[in-house]
């Protein structure tokens, strides 16, 4: 078979010579592994090799998008007769097309995303880590009575990128999950919580007793959980739910959704969205880290934008799409499904840590709530409300006084961000989005 | 009578030579000691994706995926390898993967497994695949849906409409020498709409669909009521007040609520966090876990729904499975490993998102019988409280029973009465314990519209919901108005 690039390229040419005015084509081909050990016994394991190819043509301002995981000469054949009758039929969009020939990344930086060394390891060596993980939770604490498992899950992808101006990009990624799922019990009363390290580098990860360690740790405390009745307090955010937050942030200044005003941040560039405290960074450029990438799905070079500084909004996140429609320039986040069109896609985002110590931020509460787990779909990005179900703990004068659940934590983003009025000095960039712990002033607690 | 022209087992013959000596010899080499079971699970499909804003259909989207995977179970091991190529060369190398895989367990021999009897369903037997409905049809079907909406009030300023569908053509294999096809078309219509007034925008959704043909969206002009549905939502939450909070008595209209049964009780009875012990129903059977006045199911046979199929994702037939009858809990939904470990029949429960995922123990269509009471009556019997007719997404926390669900259209209830929209309710719960509130169950019973996606282990899967207006006497209604 012939090779990456020169497949998507010769597909372009073909399409051009069918009356195409422009086009570009995605291949990608993944390996992966996963391991699941339950109860120190091999549960799942699960192993494969794909590979798929996805084709954008224009005709003028019409297009269509297709794919296929059948790469013989046929299907291609196929697939670029479906496109164009598909694309020539569509309707016209004056905002569609490729980027600016100009704008495209002149060279691709190699930002170490790659290592395929989980895949040469003997299938013995990657259950062990699976297995290490969980027997580290099943030991730490009596009161760990069960377990979802422990597991190790290595990917690794290469990916191909042609346009018909000319770009051509490859670059190789992978990444190494390693999770642990344990059950505490008291009285009848079971709880599951989980810990997990992720990276791009095999021996990036915390090791796996640290995972099935803190795993444990994190299940145990949540033991004894109470109600608490409804009323309105301070909450605090543990990084890990903080990053949910940037989450829905991402949402919201996606360029996408403030074209078509479906963002409570739609037209308020420049304008104070959060507290000073407050400063969000995405970035697809550093070396190493999950959401990297050398070029976005469009050939564009990645690079960091700073969406809000000390509370101002500075930037959207922009692929070239929303950019044409909001009469800005794409910010190089353009993503993609091999099967769909470009969209708006958050690279490495996050929040920068701030002057506080966890521990100061917990003193500083009297009487409320630290949030630990949040479950539910409650956010509604057109208007900012927001309303989820929580688990966590009680703060009484400073400290953790217990742990609550079967609650739910209630607001509008609006004022949620305007309210950071602490934000910690504990950031790790454990996955694409991040934020160290957060102080949000007021919140509703609904309870009994 | 089968009215398609294409049978599965052919269609896998014909475009990739995989004749039944073909799959019969990979099976053989794939089954024997330690092995218990094991099956092959072959897949073509063709999906198709549309999607309208600012008046303009935009997005246009044809997939074709197809592929095999291939399974070997030793006691509780499974082994699973895939591959996107179906060639016997590969779905060869995928067998001797999952059974190495496998064999590590060291097994003691097959497990018996009751075979379900009876012949298999024909829950969608269509003229032509939602797919192959052409591109014009499509097109218009989404400028309709557009103008509709636009045309209910000069408020609704945007409107965002996707048709999905999807023709997919599936064989399994099995360890019992079963080969089971099936043909599984899928559409779904959904619309989005926000409305602005006074400075204020709000949003309001609404779709539907099911394993239908295109032409379903036309009769009686289904897509121009969904079109009216989503901006009236829209409309009525410019209106809508801040939700309270706190525990209130609610009552949950009819249909797409049933997300409350999903999730409170369905997933907790799914096999295998029961035979593992990490449900909160774990060890439960055959106690009160509900009032008397709630039966409870789960059923993949209904024809036409988006959570139904005619054979599950392993080859058995789907059934009908009481969860909870009367109040007590009766039954699992099981898949072929958890069956065989517990020693419990068959429910058609097998379900995976593709050939690239194991299968797991899955609801269908799950809902709840109807009562007797009108749904007038439950209303009126309510002096303050909250009627919520329309949600967004559901979650559990399997093990704590735990489960949120969020309320997209609701309504406080005063001394008997609707009266003003509230926004942003979120509800939580204890699966265990909320149907032991259920005081009143209407007489009105309703399914969805067909929009559920279920996700479990980050797998998706179509799913159905069903309930009849039922009340229940304290939940935790998470709002920002505190009382």
């Amino acid at each position: 078979m012939r090779d990456g690039p020169d497949l998507l390229s010769d597909l372009l040419r073909r399409a051009r010579s069918r009356g195409a005015s422009a086009g570009d084509a995605i291949l990608v081909e993944s390996d992966t592994f996963a391991v699941q050990v339950r109860l120190k016994a091999v549960d799942k394991v699960k192993q494969a090799r794909e590979r798929r190819l996805g084709l954008r043509l224009f005709f003028g301002q019409r297009s269509a998008v297709t794919a296929t995981s059948d790469l013989s000469a046929d299907s291609l054949a196929r697939l670029l007769d479906e496109t164009c009758a598909m694309a020539a039929a569509m309707p016209e969009d004056p905002a569609a097309g490729l980027p600016d020939p100009s704008a495209l990344a002149r060279e691709i930086p190699d930002l170490d995303l790659y290592d395929g060394s989980a895949f040469g390891l003997p299938l013995d060596d990657r259950i062990a880590l699976a297995r290490r993980a969980e027997e580290a939770a099943l030991t730490a604490d009596p009161r760990i009575t069960n377990s979802e498992g422990g597991e190790f899950e290595a990917s690794a992808a290469r990916i191909c990128y042609a346009n018909t101006h000319g770009f051509q990009g490859e670059y190789r990624s992978s990444s190494h999950v390693l999770t642990v799922v344990p059950v505490a019990s008291v009285s009848g009363q079971m709880q599951r919580d989980y810990w997990y390290s992720a990276h791009r580098k095999l021996a990036g990860l915390e090791t796996p007793e640290a995972v099935g360690r803190t795993a444990a740790a994190r299940t145990v405390r949540r033991l004894n959980a109470r109600k608490v009745p409804t009323q309105e307090v301070p909450v605090i955010f543990e990084p890990e739910v903080a990053a949910s937050l940037l989450r829905m942030l991402a949402g919201a200044a996606s360029g996408s959704a403030i074209y078509r005003k479906v963002s409570f941040l739609a037209g308020r560039l420049g304008e104070t969205i959060a507290s000073p405290a407050v400063t969000v960074v995405d970035d697809g450029s550093l070396p190493g880290a999950l959401g990297s990438r050398p070029f976005d799905a469009e050939g564009l070079p990645t690079r960091r934008t700073v969406l809000v500084e000390r509370g101002v909004l500075q930037s959207y996140l922009l692929d070239s799409y929303s950019a044409r429609k909001l009469g800005l320039a794409s910010t190089g986040n353009a993503g993609r499904e091999v099967g769909d069109a470009p969209v708006v896609t958050a690279t490495n985002f996050f929040l920068q840590p701030g002057p506080h110590s966890p521990e100061a931020i917990l003193r500083s509460v009297d009487h409320g709530l630290l949030v630990a787990e949040l479950i539910g779909f409650g956010v509604n990005l057109v208007t900012g409300d927001y309303s989820r179900g929580a688990a966590g703990f009680w703060i009484e004068g400073g400290e953790v006084a217990y742990p609550v659940e079967e609650i739910t934590i209630a607001g509008n983003l609006n004022e949620m961000l305007r309210q950071i009025e602490m934000v910690g000095h504990d950031p790790v960039l454990r996955g694409r989005f991040a934020a160290p712990t957060l102080k949000i002033g007021r919140m509703t607690v609904a309870g009994h | 009578m089968d009215r398609h022209p294409v049978k599965p087992q052919h269609f896998f013959e014909d475009r990739f030579g995989l004749s039944p000596q073909k799959i019969g010899r990979v099976l053989g080499n794939l089954l024997g000691k330690p092995v218990d079971y094991g099956d092959l699970y072959f897949e073509y499909r063709v999906s198709e994706g549309f999607a309208l804003e600012e008046g303009q259909v935009k997005r246009a989207t044809r997939n074709i995926t197809q592929g095999v995977g291939v399974r070997a179970t030793a006691e509780e091991k499974t082994g699973y390898a895939f591959s996107d190529e179906i060639t016997v060369e590969r779905v060869e190398l995928a067998a001797r993967t999952a059974r190495a895989i496998a064999e590590r367990a060291g097994g003691t021999g097959p497990v018996p497994v009751a075979l379900p009897g009876g012949r298999p369903h024909s829950l969608y037997p269509i003229a032509r695949p939602p797919t192959e409905a052409s591109l014009p049809e499509k097109l218009s079907l989404l400028e309709q849906v557009d103008r509709v909406a636009r045309s209910v009030d000069p408020r609704v300023t945007q409107v965002m409409a996707s048709f999905t569908a999807e023709h997919k053509i599936v064989l399994v294999a099995t360890a019992d020498g079963l080969a089971v096809g099936d043909i599984q078309p899928l559409t779904r219509l959904q619309v989005t709409c926000i409305a602005e007034a006074g400075g204020r925008r709000e949003i309001g959704s609404f779709g539907g669909g099911g394993r239908a043909e295109f032409g379903f969206f036309l009769e009686g002009e289904r897509f121009a009521r969904y079109a009216r549905e989503a901006a009236r939502q829209a409309l009525l939450n410019l209106e809508a007040v801040e939700a309270p909070a706190g525990t209130f008595t609610v009552v949950l209209g009819p249909g797409w609520p049933g997300i409350v049964l999903h999730e409170a009780v369905g997933h907790g009875l799914e096999a295998d966090f029961n035979r593992k012990g990490t449900s909160a129903f774990t060890g439960r059977i055959g106690e009160r876990v509900a009032s008397p006045l709630c039966t409870v199911v789960d059923d993949g046979t209904l024809p036409g729904r988006r959570g139904s199929l005619n054979v599950d994702d392993e080859g058995t037939p789907t059934s009908r499975t009481v969860l909870i009858e009367n109040g007590i809990l009766r039954g699992y939904l099981q898949d072929r490993l958890n069956a065989a470990l517990m020693r419990m029949p068959l429910t058609g429960n097998g379900r995976r998102e593709s050939y690239a995922h194991i299968p797991m123990p899955r609801m269908t269509n799950t809902f709840m019988l109807a009562g007797t009471t009108p749904p007038e009556e439950i209303l009126r019997s309510v002096k303050h409280g909250l009627y919520a007719v329309s949600f967004g997404g559901g979650q559990v926390d399997i093990t704590s029973g735990k489960f949120v669900f969020s309320a997209s259209e609701a309504y406080l209830i005063e001394d008997g009465r609707i009266t003003v929209p509230v926004k942003g309710a979120t509800l939580i719960g204890n699966g265990p314990d909320v149907l032991t509130r259920v005081t009143m169950v209407g007489n009105d019973l309703a399914l969805d519209e067909g929009i559920g996606t279920c996700g479990k282990d980050g797998q998706s899967v179509p799913v159905g919901v069903g309930l009849p207006t039922i009340r229940i006497d304290g939940i935790t209604v998470g709002g920002t108005a505190a009382r």
